[in-house]
């Protein structure tokens, strides 16, 4: 498929059931699914001769810890062919456990293990989920929201025990975040001509 | 009576110097043959997203630094080009030229570093000191014009930081005159070299079809015969204007995707040329104040450029709720950050698409089958910098 719009048609006529929503936006094509149609889908956009996503970018989370269903799970593709990128989504709740694509994109398994280190989230049928990026015998999931940015342990040297020991994390100072968004948005009036002159513009 | 053969497993690293790094790779040998390698990667993992979201878009710019510290201008091109689209503001001509010079010189930086190192870690040190002290000169390049050699932080949304100090362009043009020179020099030493055709020819093979499954990129899927190039087949700023070559190898082992590297540097001296020559004199930043700070001289007289200049640096500029995904073609590959900005002035996500951590997972596929020896020939021609693959 030459143009975005085509493979926009194209996709929905061949996956309408398996596909709740897509748009075009940025010259990429952002389609939302479920997760029990995602194998379905990816082997369809590799395989199929319109699509050629043969290419897969990344896997990452997305956390929203005030949702229920907590963590967007997004895959990006990329198709040489026809030049195209596409973003795919699904949305999951914490402790599901979600397909994984190590039998379509062999890449996929670093970028899952990554995920999982990450966010905890489980793959089913991956070979090797282990942690990749934290430290070995690591706890807990350092992109979840609601994981404190200066972590919870401190590694040091302990010259008592001759070892590197493991210690909760003390600060000197307390980690300052500072709120300096303004709620102050302008006058309305002014806001209002600055609207209307873009619109003229 | 039956003799039972135990495989051998070896750590190679972290502390190993062709390692490139603190990679720590497990090795099961039989005899002298890999069986299995088992990268364990993350001993530089510094948490660079969490540490985004929760800075500004403007303070965000230096960890992307801190990424691929052999080309840093390269990363903090993907992420400014990324905040740009979602703001949807013009780059002046003049900053899309300084910043493509800029990323140029990132990848003959980052291609020196390791077609040398490469060819160190099959037993040459000679291009190593003649090729340092050419990287020496673009770091002084660097320093000139953001104040440091490495971390730059001079990318912004919407331009670049400052113009080019006086007589820069006149000493860029001159380097450019006698750099390929030096890529003789190298070439001389390396290309027809026996010692290192010998540990390079016909390593690593990577066929067209695994180039795509593994999610290879840049050189690494150039080396395979298959013309990708970002700038290119997805341009940005002012690549389009620009007339360079792709140079595609033929055979897919560690000596193509060297043989690619070179010509590479040559392509780029060319751009840089093209982009000296056209060049115009003009504005390098967006003139929008609510976006790029105002220059010191008018935060002295003005009101506004004051409020500006106190608003940017404290709550920054706000960003409308979009997501986004932008990939630029750093030296060692796609190079991608995933962006989701929820109308605050810090990012909500940001996913960083590092080349090299698909490119270091190959490791056991590629190597599967070689001797110990190739090892450091195979790592060498992935082009591993552990500042992105850890994050």
């Amino acid at each position: 498929m030459k143009n975005l719009e085509d493979l926009e048609k194209k996709i929905n006529s061949e996956l309408t059931t398996k596909i709740n929503k897509t748009e075009i936006k940025h010259n990429q094509i952002y389609l939302e699914t479920g997760k029990d149609h995602l194998v379905d889908i990816c082997l369809f956009l590799k395989t199929n001769n319109q699509t050629k996503f043969r290419q897969l970018i990344d896997i990452t989370v997305v956390d929203y810890p005030e949702r229920n269903q907590r963590f967007d799970v997004v895959y990006l593709f990329l198709s040489h062919e026809f030049n195209q990128r596409l973003i795919l989504k699904y949305s999951i709740s914490e402790n599901e456990v979600i397909p994984s694509l190590t039998s379509i994109f062999p890449s996929s398994n670093w970028m899952e293990r990554e995920v999982f280190d990450m966010y905890g989230v489980s793959f089913k049928d991956h070979p090797d989920l282990r942690r990749i990026l934290t430290d070995y015998g690591f706890e807990g999931h350092p992109l979840r929201k609601d994981f404190p940015l200066t972590g919870h342990t401190e590694v040091r040297y302990s010259e008592d025990e001759k070892k590197v020991i493991n210690e909760p994390v003390k600060l000197e100072q307390n980690f300052r975040n500072f709120d300096y968004e303004s709620p102050w948005e302008g006058t309305k009036y002014i806001k209002d001509e600055i609207e209307s002159n873009d619109k003229k513009n | 009576m039956t003799k039972k053969i135990k495989n051998l497993n070896l750590n190679f690293g972290p502390q190993h110097p062709a390692a490139h790094g603190v990679l720590r790779l497990i090795l099961e040998l039989d005899g002298e043959v890999v069986e299995k390698a088992d990268p364990h990667i993350g001993l530089l993992h510094r948490g660079t997203e969490k540490l985004i979201e929760n800075k500004t878009y403007m303070q965000a710019v230096p960890y992307f630094d801190r990424l691929d510290y052999v080309a840093p201008m390269n990363q903090e091109h993907a992420f400014a080009l990324a905040v740009e689209k979602i703001l949807k503001i013009d780059v002046p001509i003049r900053a899309q030229y300084i910043r493509v010079i800029f990323c140029e010189i990132g990848r003959i930086l980052s291609h020196i570093l390791n077609v040398t190192t490469q060819a160190m870690d099959v037993g040459a040190l000679t291009p190593t000191l003649w090729g340092f002290e050419e990287r020496e000169k673009l770091m002084g390049f660097y320093e000139r014009v953001s104040g440091s050699r490495l971390h730059a932080n001079y990318f912004r949304a919407g331009g670049v930081h400052q113009d080019l100090p006086q007589g820069l362009e006149e000493d860029l043009a001159e380097f450019c005159e006698s750099f390929p020179k030096i890529i003789n020099d190298l070439e001389s030493l390396l290309t027809d070299n026996r010692i290192f055709k010998q540990r390079n020819v016909d390593i690593g093979v990577v066929t067209k079809q695994d180039a795509l499954n593994y999610s290879f990129s840049g050189v690494m899927i150039r080396g395979s015969g298959v013309p990708w190039d970002l700038r290119k087949s997805q341009p940005y700023d002012c690549y389009e204007n620009l007339d360079f070559k792709i140079p595609v190898g033929k055979n897919g082992d560690c000596y193509d995707r060297y043989l690619c590297r070179i010509e590479e540097m040559k392509e780029s001296i060319s751009i840089i040329k093209q982009c000296l020559s056209k060049m115009e004199k003009g504005p390098i930043k967006s003139l929008d104040g609510k976006i790029s700070p105002p220059p010191k001289k008018e935060i002295k007289q003005s009101m506004e450029a004051l409020i500006h200049h106190f608003k940017l640096f404290t709550e920054g500029y706000r960003v409308p709720k979009d997501e986004i995904y932008t990939a630029v073609e750093a030296p060692k590959g796609e190079f991608g950050v995933y962006l989701i900005s929820d109308g605050s002035s810090k990012p909500y996500k940001c996913k960083i698409r590092a080349p090299g951590f698909s490119h270091l997972q190959s490791m056991d596929y590629l190597i599967k089958g070689h001797m110990l020896a190739d090892v450091p020939a195979v790592l060498g021609s992935l082009d591993i910098v552990f500042g992105e693959v850890d994050r």
